[in-house]
């Protein structure tokens, strides 16, 4: 199975690489990603599989049609083959490849990477964590201070694109007219589709504990909800839904979600992010943090994708 | 769902993230580079995947009865790398936006030209 | 009964494929955009159900299987309307189907929805 795959990868890399149309090249990144996610699925990864779906297939390939809709369609005519890169890349990959000659087999039970601290995550995560999902207890409760970090490094980036492309608020005349009106069949399915698509967020959020998901997805769930809604009903209307002006003060509070979580076990005398102090039992304090702690990283994702979705479909191509 | 023994993955792997290297260095469209970018990324991510598989484990979800796990560390790692990464990928794509503007092209020839010529105009005042 | 049942899902797993391979020729064979987009469109419409409705068969009633059902309407309801939403795109770009006056096998009398 991972044959078939990992064979379909190669095969839309170089495609990628050849095709000058940067419209398909986009695509095939679109097909890459989901792809990617399969094989996955099939590398019993169900959390990673579900975000690269939803983050790859998904809201990378819109940013960057967006972001070709902007600067042009077909790449210019590119130099022929020079000897230089392929050479780098060459060696690079000849030397990553003896590297790999040493690993351990695919699958491996005894492999250094099994060892050590996994099988310790393991073993006690239902006793000391309490959630089955051992991803979700391990990424928001035994390194939760990894993920505070990449939650700011999330914010910061949203930050980063507002400032370099800014939001152009939409003006009220232009919203409410249909684009054009007989995109009746979108309308409809669409309209129909999107309550079930928060919901789906909202589940994933919660439900992250026992199953695949957590904040990172529901963020990005939702926010490709409200993104369906403005590409199908015109630009501006997912503005109507949530200001822009509002996203940087949510994507802000969700990181002050997390990070008050983490000040309250310090003002009860524990160190910074111990849930133990949170509750009356260890347990109910672990389910208690895990559950405020994904809902702040959901808050900031789904604030910051909306806010660049926003960012690059406001801007007006330059003359 | 056998598994090729051996390192088949691994050197997939590798091979698609030289397929991203190659378009990140040598294609000179800068669009093109982030797309490129974006395909290393992915490929660096199934690499790290691949090491954390364990043959005829279940999917690291406790489920009562199973004691064989994947393990869970990596697919931690990767996650938030994914997340992270579709960040970047954004701020990188507005920097073209705005190169766009600024220099009324992407290809990296053309941006070279200008910058010459703003050198040369500029009589020797800096880059 | 049961065997009826695995007979029943192995013809949906065969019929599926089937119709996922005609499919993929179908799109690299087709002259015309619109064509193309129907030949995906099978692909997606019918192939898919049936291969969800095989593995359905296969585990009987149970949770899984439900959640299947709600995938299987999930695809039923928004694939049809992507390739509408490439045909009517295209449309609107200016792309017209291709009609021709000779009679060639792979003319369809269909309308370009799917």
């Amino acid at each position: 199975m991972d044959i078939v795959l990992l064979g379909f990868l190669l095969l839309t890399a170089i495609a990628a690489i050849r095709l000058r149309d940067l419209f398909a090249v986009v695509m095939l990144f679109g097909i890459y990603s989901f792809l990617a996610a399969g094989l996955f699925m099939v590398l019993d990864a169900v959390d990673v599989a579900f975000t690269e779906a939803a983050v790859g297939a998904g809201i990378t390939t819109v940013l960057m049609l967006a972001t070709l809709r902007l600067t042009g369609r077909f790449e210019r005519s590119p130099r022929p083959v020079r000897l230089l890169p392929l050479v780098v890349v060459a060696m690079t990959g000849a030397a990553l490849i003896y590297g790999t000659l040493d690993a351990p087999l695919l699958g491996d039970v005894q492999a250094p990477a099994q060892q050590h601290v996994a099988p310790r995550y393991i073993e006690r995560t239902m006793a000391e964590v309490g959630t089955p999902n051992m991803v979700t207890a391990v990424l928001a409760s035994y390194r939760g201070y990894d993920t505070l970090g990449e939650t700011v490094v999330i914010f910061t980036a949203g930050l980063a694109v507002l400032l370099l492309l800014g939001i152009t608020e939409v003006p009220p005349l232009r919203l409410g007219r249909r684009v054009i009106n007989d995109q009746v069949v979108l309308h409809v399915i669409v309209k129909a589709l999107i309550p079930f698509i928060l919901l789906f967020g909202a589940y994933v959020q919660f439900h992250g504990d026992y199953g695949a998901g957590g904040g990172f997805q529901a963020g990005v769930v939702v926010a490709t909800g409200l993104v369906l809604y403005d590409l199908v009903f015109g630009d501006g209307h997912a503005q109507l839904v949530v200001p822009p002006t509002w996203l940087p003060r949510i994507a802000a509070f969700g990181v002050l979600v997390y990070g008050a979580v983490g000040l309250l076990s310090l003002l009860q005398g524990k160190a910074l992010l111990d849930y133990s102090a949170l509750a009356q039992t260890p347990l109910s304090g672990q389910h208690l943090g895990i559950m405020l702690v994904e809902l702040g990283v959901g808050i900031t994702v789904f604030a910051v994708v909306l806010a660049i979705f926003y960012a690059f479909s406001g801007r007006r191509r330059q003359a | 769902m056998n598994m090729v023994p051996g390192l088949f993955n691994y050197w997939v792997a590798v091979l698609l993230m030289m397929a991203g290297l190659y378009v990140v260095i040598a294609q000179p469209n800068l669009v093109k580079k982030m797309v490129g970018l974006a395909l290393f990324q992915a490929s660096v991510f199934i690499f790290y995947i691949s090491i954390g598989k364990v043959s005829g484990a279940h999917a690291p979800i406790f489920i009562a009865g199973e004691t064989l796990y994947s393990n869970p560390l990596p697919h931690v790692l990767i996650l938030t790398a994914i997340v992270v990464g579709v960040a970047t990928t954004a701020v990188g794509l507005a920097l073209v936006v705005r190169i766009q503007e600024a220099y009324g092209s992407v290809e990296e020839d053309d941006i070279d030209a200008k910058d010459r010529e703003q050198s040369d105009e500029d009589d020797g005042g800096g880059p | 009964m049961s065997d009826w049942i695995t007979l029943a899902s192995g013809l949906c797993f065969s019929l599926g494929g089937f119709l996922c391979i005609t499919g993929g020729v179908g799109l690299l064979r087709f002259p015309d955009f619109f064509s193309r987009v129907h030949a995906a469109g099978v692909t997606e419409t019918l192939a898919t159900p049936l291969l969800l409705s095989g593995v359905m068969l296969q585990l009987g009633w149970s949770q899984d299987s439900l959640k299947l059902l709600l995938v299987m309407a999930f695809v039923l309801a928004t694939n049809p309307t992507a390739a509408h939403a490439m045909a009517k795109a295209a449309l609107d770009g200016g792309l017209r189907p291709q009609i021709e006056q000779d009679d060639t096998t792979d003319q369809e009398g269909r309308s370009s929805k799917p």
